[in-house]
């Protein structure tokens, strides 16, 4: 359970952590949080030849509004993101997530950048850049390139992140708040475990009570985040009744592709999903509508 | 492959060392300064054995590499006695309540509780059990370590 071993830098700009990353070749990899990296590399399932530290660089790590996005640097922490009172009240079903995603001392080290980056079928913040589709802001020598959420996911712990890029940003859409709402659901082993399944949703009621904008996501049960584009077809402009969501969510088993392991078999996790599935848009129904909170 | 000095403060004492940049913080703290309080489980951040304070919150020390702390400062499990070497009141209550058997994953409970009490000086039995969310024991089934925490921080409140 020791890593193979490896050259370390440690850089104070994006620039310098760009130019490492160009120098290094394919095997240099970037390393803030290590709360994946590090367990992978103990296992030797990654065996990179240079980490580059981005600890010290100030420049990627914040929170801030700007116009309908909410922009995270990529190096800020899990735990100061699930803290900020701009994400509970700006984007609450990223809050929410967050609070599933490991403990306190792994969100103390883990930062946004990295879950995204990392690309875990399972894990939450990649979830909800799916949902929201998010705007993913990578850079390197060549220039900075915005990526989004849908091109970004390419397969498990795979992303089209090119060898040499370093990814700054994440820009989450602020949808407006009123008569919107969110739901996220997720059954894992234990508490803070790696979700079996997990879904999120977020929806914006009309003044009659109909659904004008829907969003829906599963992780879990497919190699990547997956966006539920059909159900979300199916259920616009439809009073989002507990009968209709049901429906909607029953056409799912051809777009997912659930994998059986020691914890759960690939049918557990498919059924788990779609009833995620349901439940998260429920609750974004309800908390639309002002009656969950 | 390459090799580091690295200078951290460890429970307000400067420490150095040489290592591989591969070598974790938790291995540096016992191999090469003779921290040995802190413990190492799983070596892959599952059991919170080996959590430690790192700049006043806590981490797991098996999730970074030695080189990574260089500068900075934490506290282990050995800093939490009082200016005599004495029990501190959470390591007293743990004594108390029985809240371990075999002691493997006491450092870490005790670091995990000990970052609790400063933050929440007052927690529930769900806020305790969020905050040893991420520790794992074997023997107590962690009703005694619960306990413990509940009775220092009523010590604490009818002392302050």
């Amino acid at each position: 359970m020791k890593a193979a071993p490896f050259d370390y830098v440690r850089v104070s700009s994006i620039d310098e952590a760009c130019q490492a990353l160009a120098d290094g070749g394919e095997d240099a990899r970037i390393i803030a949080g290590g709360q994946t990296l590090i367990p992978l590399m103990a296992m030797r399932l990654a065996r990179p030849t240079l980490l580059i530290d981005i600890n010290e660089v100030d420049d990627l790590t914040g929170i801030s509004v700007n116009g309908d996005n909410l922009v995270i640097k990529a190096r800020t922490r899990q735990a100061d993101t699930l803290a900020s009172d701009v994400v509970k009240e700006r984007l609450p079903i990223l809050a929410d997530a967050l609070s599933h995603v490991g403990h306190t001392q792994t969100r103390n080290r883990g930062t946004v950048g990295g879950s995204l980056v990392n690309a875990d079928p399972s894990a939450e913040i990649p979830l909800i850049a799916q949902t929201l589709d998010a705007t993913i802001i990578a850079q390197s020598t060549r220039g900075e390139r915005t990526i989004a959420a849908g091109d970004f996911f390419e397969s498990a712990m795979a992303t089209t992140l090119a060898p040499d890029e370093c990814l700054t940003a994440v820009r989450f859409p602020i949808w407006p708040a009123a008569n919107t709402g969110f739901g996220f659901h997720e059954v894992s082993i234990r508490d803070s475990d790696f979700a079996l399944a997990a879904a999120a949703a977020q929806t914006t009621l009309d003044s009659n009570g109909n659904c004008q904008r829907l969003s829906v996501a599963i992780c879990g049960a497919s190699p990547a985040a997956l966006r539920l584009s059909i159900v979300e077809e199916t259920l616009m402009g439809s009073d989002l009744n507990d009968d209709a969501i049901k429906t909607a969510c029953a056409n799912i088993d051809d777009l997912i592709d659930p994998q059986s392991d020691v914890h759960a078999d690939a049918a557990y996790r498919g059924r788990v999903a779609k009833v995620m599935a349901r439940r998260a848009i429920s609750d974004a129904r309800d908390r639309a509508k002002g009656e969950l909170v | 492959m390459s090799e580091h000095k690295i200078t951290l403060t460890v429970n307000g004492r400067e420490m150095s060392g040489y290592a591989e940049a591969r070598l974790t913080l938790v291995d540096f703290l016992r191999d090469v300064l003779g921290q040995t309080g802190t413990h190492i489980g799983c070596e892959h951040g599952v059991c919170g054995a080996c959590s430690i304070v790192l700049d006043g919150k806590p981490v797991r020390s098996c999730l970074m590499y030695a080189v990574m702390a260089d500068g900075h400062e934490m506290t282990t499990v050995e800093g939490l006695e009082g200016p005599e070497g004495e029990l501190s009141p959470l390591q007293d209550a743990f004594w108390e309540n029985h809240a371990m058997q075999c002691g493997y994953c006491t450092p870490g409970m005790l670091i995990a509780t000990h970052t609790l009490l400063q933050d929440n000086p007052d927690p529930n039995e769900d806020e305790i059990r969020e905050a040893i969310g991420g520790n794992l024991c074997r023997c107590t089934g962690y009703q005694q370590i619960v306990e413990a925490v509940q009775m220092t921080a009523k010590k604490l409140r009818e002392a302050s």
